[in-house]
């Protein structure tokens, strides 16, 4: 009673949230309400939602429905006041419970080993006896090597007419979970140094243009403190298929108009600079925008030219007597299977071509299309190649700029949890205790091993390396009598 | 011979496998257990062999589409581990030998009628759900080192999460004791459940043709019976399904009789659900949600978005650190934990196959 009557409101909060019950209904709570989270889709538009909750409670109640459900904060749970407001709850909780057995746990790795009378051996959880003939220095020999072959750091100690070997492996395993838990607390840390000093944002760059600065999802401008210049973006699709195989494009740093940095990004693969990360995610065609064609030529004779062309445009190529212009283009042209008749099937950049006319002096006029894919449509009939390079200046590469100053913690805890679960899940921490004396049946020469020993986990394995680590001291014990 | 007849044979050896396993604990004897462990054991090689075979497949299939890459990197990219087909593929290899160690360590074949019908029900829904077999070209999001090491940790670790269900199910009908209790209507609701959509898939199974079978383009999963177009097959289908859980529930008794005459035992069955946890919980940890942030950060930009992928399988992640902490810290044993360890793998599935099933999100490569 006198104990309850000194508590005060520390004390009461501290163990409050030091309890295993609160840890329980959080994990629950968490869990559940995460659920709401991937039904409801998340910071959609209004019209999506409005439909998906028609669905459950019908047309006439959907928008009271949702009004109260954004009122909830449901339609950006991940980020209301509830669902951080658990969060913080988890980490308070998940602090006090590990400050709370920490000392514990210290103590008990601190704690030097101490020699255990015999009976106190056969009393652990596992244990083993032999009887050798040899004398006990032998024996005592022969064990104390096959621990240290296996690792061990043992100890002796000397008492009445028997002596004893202890030591113990893997004492440090038991702050594995400690190192999890402040791994999650870590994650936390970077999650909030991300979010205050980091941002998220999106940029649609042109082929050829250039930006410093870009737009945040959530609409601010962020200076880049340089700029970023796309040379251009391609697609490569898989041979003869319209399977994308990788978007990349282009991109270069400047700073003070000289440049910095030249890269070509792709998907896993994106560009950082000065802590501003740009990912290639995505792609697409500027409406109305007018390009270059960029074309190589090549005469007959091997020299190489490569133009840029505006659609209408004439060239020559030396050696030939035609005039080629420019007078169509296709993204994605394709021949139309029932008809026959060439069509284009997409917006998009598939297989793109462009249409060329030839005037030849006396000959008239005639079209042919080149693909960009299939190289082989530019080889004309005397050896000379027209080769179409690029559209150039039609398409923009998709950025996903971020800046994460919290990444450098996150990437830590991912590193302290796996060890910690390592250490957790697949070690344990071993003492044993070894008593080499007289074997009491009283037969001359013999000497009695008795083993003892604990595992915090795992004891089958412990039982098959201690059994292992006896029969190679009884071995070797066996050999040095023979001698 | 082609990857598809070896895995052919390991499937019908799994689902032959599962009939014996299950006759070996009505029969009790000993020689249809061996018989069941050996045919489990030939399915299991048979689908190692197609395994590699496919991956040899694919990594021709890949050095004919990219020839300028290095060999290490065209073994990593064409691991058979890319879309829905072949993750569910590795989830039964990876959960057939999980319970082979396990039968072996604890040289019992109990287990073996409460694992394979997880098996089967993966097998069944690989027929049913109309998911391409083909070896498809690796989309550029899939093009990274991390694909390996992430199907591959986060496969095993669900396998062992499937063991553990089938061992806590078994610990679940052999504790319970009369039927009023909560943990045997718990374990009646979901042993009939799972027949029930294994029982519909067969019905899925049975009633497309042969050919309609091999170039099945959209899924047809439960569209013989729940999803079926006519209303009145749909009604059928509650009515006997809903009969089927009550007959379960009534006659479930039976079944811990016939699991009490076995030579397994419930402290066997709970040390079981443990440990394929305890070898579950870190692989999945480090192999589905560390090693899948490190992904995200590197090709979108951000470790986590909330997108339903990464929250259910941080949901999973709760439900079995809940597991962990209830049996160690807070001292729960018995049914509640066993039930903890069920519903873990309720939501491994949902995290699975549900969120690419019934959500939409970034990732939806499948599996």
């Amino acid at each position: 009673m006198e104990n309850k009557e000194k508590k005060d409101v520390f004390d009461i909060i501290w163990d409050f949230f030091s309890s295993v019950k609160l840890a329980v209904v959080i994990l629950i709570s968490l869990s559940l309400t995460s659920i709401i989270g991937t039904i409801v889709e998340q910071r959609a538009d209004q019209a999506t939602n409005i439909a998906l909750l028609a669905k459950f409670f019908g047309d006439s109640m959907a928008p009271t429905v949702y009004n109260i459900f954004v009122k909830l904060g449901f339609m950006d749970m991940y980020h209301s006041w509830w669902f951080v407001g658990l969060l913080v709850l988890f980490s308070i909780n998940l602090t006090v419970c590990s400050l709370d057995r920490f000392p514990k746990t210290l103590r008990l790795v601190q704690t030097p080993m101490k020699p255990q009378g015999e009976n106190a051996i056969k009393n652990l959880p596992v244990k083993k006896e032999l009887s050798v003939r040899s004398g006990q220095t032998t024996a005592k020999d022969e064990v104390l090597n096959s621990f240290r072959s296996s690792r061990y750091r043992v100890f002796e100690a000397t008492g009445g007419n028997a002596v004893q070997l202890y030591s113990q492996k893997g004492k440090y395993t038991r702050f594995g979970v400690y190192v999890v838990h402040l791994s999650i607390l870590l994650i936390f840390v970077g999650a909030i140094i991300g979010a205050r000093l980091g941002f998220r944002g999106f940029l649609n760059l042109p082929e050829g243009d250039s930006y410093s600065y870009i737009y945040t999802s959530d609409g601010r401008t962020i200076p880049l403190g340089f700029t970023i210049h796309c040379n251009w973006y391609d697609t490569i699709y898989y041979k003869d298929t319209n399977t994308p195989q990788e978007f990349h494009s282009e991109l270069v740093i400047t700073e003070g108009g000289r440049e910095i940095l030249k890269k070509v990004v792709e998907v896993n693969d994106p560009l950082k600079y000065r802590g501003i990360t740009f990912y290639q995610s995505s792609y697409g065609m500027i409406p109305d925008a007018v390009g270059e064609f960029i074309i190589q030529v090549t005469a007959k004779g091997g020299q190489e030219k490569t133009l840029r062309l505006f659609p209408g445009e004439t060239f020559e190529i030396s050696g030939e007597d035609f005039r080629g212009t420019i007078v169509n283009f296709s993204p994605a042209l394709t021949r139309d299977s029932r008809t026959g008749a060439l069509t284009t099937f997409s917006d998009n950049m598939i297989n793109p071509a462009v249409a060329i006319e030839f005037d030849r002096a006396g000959e008239g006029k005639s079209t042919g299309w080149i693909l960009k894919r299939i190289p082989e449509t530019g080889n004309l009939p005397d050896g000379a190649r027209i080769r179409f390079l690029d559209y150039w200046g039609v398409e923009y590469t998709g950025l996903q700029v971020s800046k994460d100053p919290g990444v450098g913690f996150i990437y830590l805890a991912c590193i302290l949890m796996t060890i910690g679960l390592y250490a957790c899940f697949f070690m344990s921490h071993k003492k044993i205790w070894v008593n080499i004396g007289p074997d009491p049946s009283g037969e001359k020469g013999h000497t009695k091993i008795s083993v003892g020993g604990t595992a915090s986990k795992n004891r089958l394995a412990f039982e098959k390396e201690l059994e292992k680590i006896l029969a190679k001291a009884s071995r070797s014990i066996e050999e040095r009598s023979k001698k | 011979m082609s990857s598809s007849t070896f895995f052919g044979v390991a499937e019908l050896s799994y689902f032959l496998a599962m009939a014996t396993y299950i006759s070996y604990i009505a029969f009790r004897k000993n020689a249809i257990g061996v018989t069941a462990t050996a045919i489990t054991v030939f399915g299991f090689l048979n689908q190692s062999i197609a395994f590699i075979i496919r991956w040899v497949d694919s990594y021709h299939f890949w050095v004919e589409s990219t020839p300028a890459s290095a060999f290490i990197e065209s073994l990593l990219r064409s691991a058979p581990l890319r879309n829905l087909y072949e993750s569910l593929i590795f989830f039964v290899w990876s959960l057939i030998l999980i319970h082979l160690i396990i039968e072996f360590i604890y040289k019992n074949r109990t287990l073996g009628a409460f694992v394979l019908p997880v098996a089967a029900l993966a097998l069944a829904f690989i027929d049913v759900s109309g998911v391409s077999t083909e070896i498809q070209p690796l989309i550029p999001a899939l093009q990274s080192n991390w694909l390996l090491f992430h199907v591959l940790l986060s496969f095993l670790g669900y396998a062992a999460f499937g063991v553990s269900f089938g061992a806590a199910v078994a610990y679940l009908v052999m504790v319970t004791e009369s039927r009023l209790e909560k943990s045997y209507i718990f374990w009646s609701i979901i042993v009939g459940v799972f027949m029930v959509v294994l029982i519909a898939m067969g019905f899925d199974y049975l009633s497309l043709s042969t050919m309609q079978r091999g170039e099945l383009l959209q899924s047809y999963f439960l569209k013989a019976t729940f999803r079926s177009a006519s209303g009145s097959v749909v009604a059928v289908s509650w009515v006997i399904s809903i009969a089927f859980i009550f007959v379960i529930w009534r006659f479930g008794l039976g079944l811990k009789r016939v699991l009490s005459a076995l030579s397994i035992t419930p402290n066997m069955l709970d040390d079981i659900t443990y440990k394929s946890i305890a070898i579950g919980f870190p692989l999945f940890t480090i192999g589905g949600l560390i090693m899948g942030a490190i992904w995200a950060n590197s090709a979108w930009g951000k470790y986590w978005t909330w997108d339903p992928k990464e929250t259910w399988s941080l949901i999973t992640w709760f439900v079995y650190a809940l597991y962990l902490h209830a049996r160690f810290v807070a001292g729960w044993r018995g049914k509640r934990v066993a039930i903890l360890a069920v519903i873990g793998f309720v939501a491994v599935i949902f995290t699975y196959l549900g969120v690419n099933l019934v959500l939409s999100g970034l990732h939806s490569y499948g599996g």
